[in-house]
């Protein structure tokens, strides 16, 4: 049987990227996973920069990701200057990644996912025939924009988060906002967890290293040390050790590599690194969705941000608790007096690490003594991603051969739309193509 | 009939087109008047029988050109969408730097990759018809937007700058504080929501008709500011503007 699948512009994804796949004779020819969103060269923009100025840029990367990307940025930054966040700063920081982890876990569940989950082509169609499961969505993501709305003026590209601290230091009726918010999402939490609950994923089985930051007593989002099993722990300021990046001549993003291996970053390898620190709620969820760890199905990283979900509201009702408590003893800002820092540059680099929803992020500045960006790196959850698809693609191509040419198409889509890939993102993505 | 919408993604972070998505009490409304026939990010359906053609993102690639002019043949109105199409934006940083050393800085060589080129607006590749400005775009704006459209009422852009909307909310002025702040001469219409946070507007939205910038400059200088600096928070949005300063 000779197939040549050429899907251009797999949509329901965020950004361009192609899949090409040639089969002959019931072997694979040729695989690609293009990424062919033009590169945006954010490197080269940063340059010349005054270091204080990232933040706010690299935001830009990513509309859906934003809140991480200027997260990533501003510890980086911190890291160069030798400033230390308060505890207040921090906490915050860590609300506002739950708050962007929920939303772009809910655009994707339930905009993107539940339209397959239905056969149908998107979520209008699946808003004419299953309205309340889309008003739910719609719900649940509007909660999750409130909570940035209320902290930070907006989701897409964070207002007043910068390095040090926050231009506007939250009011107590804020968090009281925040709180009320959170508390009305738990029903539809529940709904979400009962629904997926009906919904199987696709059977499919490939292990792979699994790479995400891990901290000892607490579910890894802000802070952390890079691992993956059987490797030692690393500080972030070492992640060249951990992960290597490739270009490679059919796309615009890289490959990234751990030793010689593909790596899967996201939900599922969150779960599987730090299963042990993720709230009850969420691990009671896992056992209804049927996710046990370590899970080696690459579609189950859809039911990861299922449970992923679930741990983020509830983590972030305590960390308000501990905020509301800190609020009126604590400094906010890190300067010692509620202020943000002064700023003494001096020549030397920094990393931030964080994880975004899609997994770590990676943002890295060197400057010289005036605080001027000389060079920078960023490296994508996305790209990280990429060459494991590539190799899920390899691996799932014979068992589903027979199929109709629509129907293999669609499950290579599903299974790319599993890793929620982010293609603006990693321009630094993708086409499904059949060829004949 | 309800006039049918596409939305299309140049260069960009697409967080203008996630707007759309993010407008979750209005949305199932809102396709009650309006088809949405072509919006990779969110559906399967690619249709070329669109009326209304939003351009998000700025033009990067030769390869932009021909689909950018494709769109303008098959639209009847188009619609820059968002800063990166209305000003270059972010996008545009790049080009302050020589050419030959983009593909190095990212990827290490120079071999890869040739279709790149100096970044432009969509203004300038094709006739706009409208703008909706700002990184992101408002949503609200882009609501009032087709709700004109669909009146057959033409759709206005505020020519007054943030700093009247700032006023009106009754903040402490970022400028008087001895910050960096463009609202004085930036279109208003996003309700001053950065200096309302305290951050300083950076001039997202693009300049108003008549900008004061010398004015604007005199009080940055006096508070500090070196030409530099000052034409560095310019270029952040407004880069491919001329601006003397």
């Amino acid at each position: 049987m000779s197939h040549d699948i050429n899907i251009k512009h797999i949509t329901r994804v965020e950004g361009h990227g192609n899949i090409v796949l040639n089969i002959r004779e019931g072997r694979i020819e040729e695989l690609r996973l293009e990424i062919v969103e033009s590169p945006r060269f954010f490197e080269v923009m940063l340059i010349g920069r005054n270091i204080l100025e990232a933040p706010p840029i690299t935001s830009r990367i990513c509309g859906i990701c934003a809140i991480s990307h200027t997260a990533a940025s501003i510890k980086a930054c911190e890291d160069a200057l030798g400033i230390i966040p308060s505890e207040n700063v921090v906490l915050l920081r860590k609300i506002l990644l739950h708050a962007e982890l929920l939303q772009s876990h809910i655009l994707h569940l339930y905009l993107l996912v539940a339209p397959d989950l239905f056969g149908a082509g998107s979520v209008i169609p699946l808003a004419a025939s299953n309205p309340d499961i889309v008003k739910r969505g719609l719900r649940l993501k509007k909660a999750a924009n409130d909570i940035c709305r209320v902290l930070v003026g907006r989701h897409i590209h964070p207002i007043g988060m910068v390095v040090g601290g926050f231009t506007k230091a939250p009011a107590r009726k804020d968090l009281d906002e925040v709180r009320r918010i959170l508390e009305s999402m738990i029903p539809d939490m529940e709904e979400t967890v009962s629904f997926f609950e009906e919904h199987r994923m696709p059977e499919f089985n490939r292990p792979t290293k699994y790479c995400s930051i891990r901290e000892e007593n607490e579910y890894a989002l802000y802070n952390g040390l890079l691992y993956s099993k059987d490797n030692p722990l690393l500080e972030v300021q070492r992640y060249k050790e951990f992960i290597t990046e490739n270009v490679v001549a059919y796309s615009t993003a890289k490959h990234v590599r751990s030793g010689d291996s593909p790596i899967m970053v996201g939900a599922l390898a969150r779960l599987n690194n730090n299963y042990s620190n993720i709230s009850d709620m969420a691990k009671n969820a896992a056992q209804r969705l049927g996710l046990a760890v370590s899970c080696t199905n690459p579609f189950m990283n859809n039911i990861a941000q299922v449970v992923e979900c679930v741990h983020s509201v509830y983590d972030s009702l305590n960390i308000l608790d501990v905020l509301d408590a800190n609020l009126s003893s604590a400094p906010f800002n890190s300067d010692g007096k509620g202020g943000l820092p002064a700023i003494e540059p001096h020549e030397g680099t920094g990393v931030g690490v964080v994880e975004a929803p899609r997994g770590s992020l990676y943002h890295e500045y060197g400057i010289d003594d005036k605080g001027i960006i000389r060079s920078a790196n960023c490296i994508i959850p996305t790209a990280q991603n990429l060459l494991n698809i590539e190799k899920d693609i390899e691996a799932i191509v014979p068992a589903i051969l027979d199929l109709p040419k629509e129907a293999i198409e669609r499950r290579l889509e599903m299974l790319v739309r599993a890793y929620d890939p982010c293609i603006s993102c990693s321009t630094h993505f993708l086409e499904v193509k059949f060829i004949e | 009939m309800k006039p049918k919408i596409g939305v299309f993604s140049f260069s960009s972070c697409e967080g203008c087109q996630l707007q759309i998505l993010n407008l979750e009490e209005e949305l199932t409304t809102l396709l009650g008047f309006i088809e949405i026939v072509n919006f990779r990010e969110a559906i399967d359906e690619k249709r070329e029988d669109y009326d209304i053609a939003f351009i998000e993102g700025s033009i990067t690639r030769e390869s932009d050109i021909e689909e950018l002019k494709h769109i303008r043949e098959k639209a009847k109105i188009l619609v820059a969408f968002g800063a990166c199409a209305d000003l270059g934006g972010i996008n545009a940083l790049k080009n302050l730097h020589p050419q030959d050393s983009w593909l190095p800085a990212v990827y290490g060589r120079r071999d890869l990759f040739s279709d790149t080129m100096l970044t432009k607006r969509v203004k300038d590749i094709v006739p706009i018809d409208f703008t909706i400005p700002g990184c992101p775009i408002d949503k609200g704006e882009f609501l009032r937007f087709v709700q004109s459209l669909l009146l057959g009422v033409q759709p206005r852009l505020p020519d007054y700058p943030v700093c009247v909307e700032c006023r009106s909310k009754g903040n402490v002025c970022l400028v008087e504080e001895g910050k960096w702040c463009l609202g004085s001469v930036t279109r208003a219409g996003c309700g001053a929501i950065c200096p309302t946070f305290r951050d300083p507007c950076a001039g997202c939205r693009g300049l108003t008709s008549a900008p004061n910038i010398e004015s604007l400059c005199n009080i940055l200088t006096e508070k500090g500011y070196s030409k530099e600096e000052i034409k560095n928070k310019f270029n952040i949005f407004n880069g491919l503007e001329v601006i003397n300063i």
